[in-house]
Formats: C-alpha cells, structure tokens, sequence
C-alpha cells in the first residue's frame, strides 16, 4: 500500500508501522485567529476552522494571501496576534515559549526553501530532529538509513546539501520532516522548485506519510497536485481570510482521508 | 553537570572556529594583564604586611639632648616589663643618616645628634608601663611608635593594594563584556542553523551548550596561555628574589600566592562561562 522509491522497501517499514490506527479527532483549531507583523495591518483575519486527525489538506490561495504565514502560526514559528489556536488539544496562542519545543517535536515542516544545514551531510540532516528529541546514536543510525533510501537518496547520505540537486534536497528535507514521525507534517509549497516528475514522487512520499496516520497539510499553487489527491481537502485564503462558504472547515465532515482511500 | 557534553554529531553542528578567532586572543591578553596586576597587588600586600610586622613592635625614645642621661634610660627600659629588646642606635649611624640628608654639614659635630634608643616590645606588652617607667628616669624623652611615623608609607601601600585588586576586577568585567560581544556574534554567525535547530524542537539550553563549549575551552585555552607568559615574565623579574627579599625582609611573592595567580585562568574560563551561557539564553529568548 505504501508508494514505494524506486529502489526503496516494498512495504512499510518498521519505525512507520505503530502508527496506523488513530482515532479520528481534532488535530487543529484555529478561532477567530489573527495575525499581523510588527504594526502593519493584519496579514490573516477570522480564521476559524479545524483539521481533522489523520487529513489531507491542501492549502491553497494566490501570492501573498497568506500561506506561509498561516504555516508559521502552525508549526509555531509565529504566534496569532489575536484569538485562540489550539494544537494536539492544547491552547498554544500563548502558551509559554519554553513548552514550545515539546510540540515542535510533534510537528514535521517542509520548508519552501528547504532550510537544510548547509555544512552537515544530508545523513546529519536528517538524524537532527531524532538527535535533538535525544535519541543516541544506536537509535539514529537504522531509521536514518532506512529513511534516506525510502526517498531514494541511500547513495547520497554523505553528501553536503549544496551539492545535492533542488530535487534531491527537496527530499532531503521531507526526510527530515518525517524521521522523527511527526503527528502534523507542514509542507510550504514543497513542488514548487522541481519538475512535474519530481512533483509527483514527493505528492507519493507525502501521501504515504498520511496513510500512516499523518495528518497533512501542504501550501501549493499546484492544481495538477490537487487533482492527483483524491480525499485531500482544500482550504483556500484570499488576502488573509478563509473562502469557506459551506462552513465545511468549520464543522469538518468526518476523516477526509478515509473518504478517498 | 552533563552540560559539558556536547557529542560528536553535535560538535558537527556548530564548526569550531578553530582558535583563529579574537576570543581566545583577548581572553590571553586579558589574562596576561591580570595575572600582572594581581601579581603586583598581591607583592604590594606582603610588603606592607612584612613592614607592618617589622614595626607593629617597635618603639624610639628620643632625647633630644641627652647623652649624659642616655646608660641610664638604657637601662630604665630593659628592666621595664615587656621590652624585649633596647639598643641605642650608634650615633655614627644617626651622623651618617644626617650627612645623607644635610650633605658635609650633617658630619660636624657640633650639631647636637640626639639619642635614639630603638625599644622592641613583647607581643602583648603594655605601651603605657614601658613609657612611664621612661618618663620617670628622663622626663624629656619621647617615647614614639614607629607605627604612627610609617603610617603614611603603609597607608599608600594599603591603596596601591586596593588599587590593584580593582583593576583586575575591571579587567574582569571588560573581559566578560567581551565574551558577551563573543556569544552574541557566534549566535549570529549560525543563526541559520539555530533557526532550524528551534523549528525542529530544540531548547535554547540545547542551543546554548552547542556554543559554550567552545566558549569555555576557547577561553581556558586564552587563559592558559596570557598566564603562561604572565607566569615566565614575573619569574624572571622576580628570579633575582634575593635582592627583592633583601628589601623587604621577605620575597614579594610567596608560594600561596603563586597557586592564587595560577587559579585565574581557571577563574577566567568560569566566569566566560557563565558569562557566555546568560549572554546566550538571553539572546535566545528574543526568538521565538
Ligand atoms: N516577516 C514578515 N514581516 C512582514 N510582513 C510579512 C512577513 N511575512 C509575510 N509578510 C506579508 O504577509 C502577507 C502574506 O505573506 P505570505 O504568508 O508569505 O503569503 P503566501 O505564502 O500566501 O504567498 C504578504 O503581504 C507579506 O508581504
Ligand atoms: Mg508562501
């Protein structure tokens, strides 16, 4: 069931395995969420909605509508400036900026330009998160390897981040996301740099993750990527607030992934 | 403390700057001009500890004209309880001490060269019983401590001491401002990888430890090595301690004192620190 890399295990392997039965359930809750940078004015307004446990999202809305911001506010790079947003179940609008980094742990970000450290090999890369949550070394070195071949880069585990192509760090990246297996995996625009090729291996990787019980959302401008995601659901800002004219975000109809699968 | 421990893929993390930057440069300087000073505090505090122990005891009776009388004081005064020790001092001595001063005059001899008599007491001797028992055999004679004519002397030395110790305090200080500068540059230089390191869950004490121990073994290393040269450039000054002993009665420096300068550095690399590890959760917690 899992989408294989080329050359990559044929089912799922064991650090993924565990994590295929969830309850469906609120993952997220924005209410009335605002936000806005320094003194200007507000870059997102009224959101109110929910992601269900276990969805596919796809986040979506011209440049400058408020994508990455509204990203930010969820793997809590940015705090709302105004209302209530409660992740995993926990009210975090202002939650202390010392109980920030057990959520973090929770949540696996794709970053638009990848943010991969340029001096640590793509192995290093994506051991951090594993390293970071205090794992010794005896508990990195298998899942690491194992995930480096699952996005087809086994070959490439030494390699130093600028002398991976756009595509190659782009896994890089989502193999980062996904080691320490995040509850939430967060995904900025992350076809927007490769061909459609490469786009249709990482909407695969991704997809997989949310088979697994992830929950997903991706910011992306990428039509072609929406229709290939049948059961994912969109949420669309213009100039900061939601289109949500059914109220369908609000009060989300059942487990999306379910519908599609 | 696990905070020392930063491991392997870790040190990868933050790429040492392999001593070629300034910190461990001016952590040298600063500990080299420390090491001086409190070096020269700490010899100015024996000399005037040893002057002070010279004299604390010491007592002159005076008579401005009294040759005739001066056996008989002599005598008044080492049977009074508590002297220990009275010698009159030669009046060759005093002619020569005046000829110093007054040039060929001082050596005639018919300026009137009063008596001296140097009186040492016993520890606990009452000053009152010794001088009255004076002022009975000659009632002109002064009975002065040598306390109160070096008092000037000590009091100077006490301020040059004091002196000192303040300047290393200061040096101290500037030394910690500069590692704070230090701490806050190296935050910025990796900022990229600390933004990444926080998004994906690091606590700023995690950040922090990446960065100090570098810091710390940057700054003993600096320390280490101004204490080195402090250490060599007072040893040979001072190698010619007899003359310096002569002196003061005693060698400027003793071997508590020598510990006490090579616990600097050591003092030095803590308190850089403790110092970066402040600087670095401070500036960490401007973030979010
Ligand atoms: N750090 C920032 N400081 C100030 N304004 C910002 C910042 N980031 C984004 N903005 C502004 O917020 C608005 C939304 O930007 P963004 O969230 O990046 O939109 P999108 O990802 O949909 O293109 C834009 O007007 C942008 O200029
Ligand atoms: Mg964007």
């Amino acid at each position: 069931m899992l989408v294989p890399w080329q050359g990559g295990p044929r089912r799922a392997t064991a650090w993924m395995r565990g994590r295929e039965q969830r309850l469906a359930g609120t993952i997220v809750e924005f209410d009335r969420v605002g936000l806005r940078y320094g003194t200007g004015a507000e870059v997102l307004r009224d959101l109110d909605f929910r992601l269900n446990e276990g969805g596919f999202y796809f986040l979506t809305g011209p440049s400058g509508a408020g994508k990455t911001s509204l990203l930010k506010l969820l793997y809590l790079a940015q705090r709302p400036t105004r209302g209530r947003m409660s992740v995993f179940g926990d009210e975090l609008a202002h939650a202390p900026r010392e109980a920030l980094p057990l959520y973090r742990r929770r949540i696996g970000v794709v970053f638009q330009d990848f943010r991969l450290i340029r001096h640590l090999s793509a192995f290093d890369n994506v051991a951090l998160p594993l390293r970071i949550a205090g794992h010794g070394e005896a508990e990195v070195e298998g899942p690491v390897r194992e995930m480096l071949a699952w996005v087809g880069l086994a070959d490439r585990a030494s390699a130093r981040p600028p002398t991976l192509s756009g595509g190659e760090q782009q896994r890089v990246a989502i193999a980062r996301a996904v080691i320490a297996r995040p509850e939430l995996l967060i995904a900025d625009e992350p076809t927007g740099n490769v061909d459609a090729a490469m786009a249709q291996r990482i909407l695969h990787l991704l997809t997989a993750m949310n088979r697994l019980g992830t929950t997903v959302i991706v910011a992306t401008h990428d039509l072609g990527l929406i229709a290939a995601t049948p059961g994912a659901q969109l949420i669309r800002l213009e100039n900061g607030a939601l289109v949500d004219p059914t109220g369908a975000l609000r009060n989300p109809p059942g487990r999306p992934a379910e519908q599609g699968a | 403390m696990s905070f020392f421990f930063v491991s392997e893929p870790d040190r990868r993390l933050i790429p040492a700057s392999g001593l070629r930057g300034p910190v461990p440069l001016l952590i040298a300087i600063m500990t080299f001009v420390m090491v001086v000073v409190a070096a020269a505090g700490l010899a100015l505090a024996n000399t005037a500890s040893v002057v002070r122990g010279g004299v604390e005891s010491r007592y002159s009776i005076q008579i401005a004209d009294g040759a005739a009388k001066a056996p008989a004081v002599l005598a008044a005064a080492r049977a009074a309880t508590g002297v220990s020790r009275a010698e009159q001092v030669p009046p060759a001595e005093l002619r020569l001490t005046l000829e110093r001063w007054l040039g060929p005059v001082g050596a005639e001899a018919d300026l009137p060269i009063p008596v001296i008599i140097d009186v040492d007491l016993k520890p606990g001797a009452d000053v009152r019983v010794v001088s009255s028992a004076i002022s009975r055999t000659a009632p002109n004679a002064a009975f002065v401590a040598h306390r109160s004519s070096l008092a000037p002397l000590l009091k100077a030395l006490n301020g040059l001491t004091i002196l000192a110790f303040g300047l290393v305090l200061l040096i101290a200080m500037a030394s910690a401002a500069a590692i704070i500068l230090a701490a806050r540059g190296a935050l910025d230089t990796h900022r990229a990888t600390i933004e990444v390191m926080h998004g994906i869950g690091a606590t700023d004490g995690q950040v922090a430890r990446l960065f100090l121990r570098q810091i710390a073994s940057e700054a003993l290393l600096g320390g280490l090595a101004g204490a080195a040269v402090a250490g060599t450039i007072l040893g040979l000054i001072l190698g010619g301690a007899g003359f310096a002993t002569s002196l003061a009665g005693a060698p400027p420096l003793q071997w508590k004192d020598a510990v006490l300068l090579a616990l600097l550095p050591v003092a030095v690399a803590l308190l850089a620190t403790v110092v970066a590890r402040s600087a670095l959760v401070r500036a960490l917690r401007e973030r979010l």
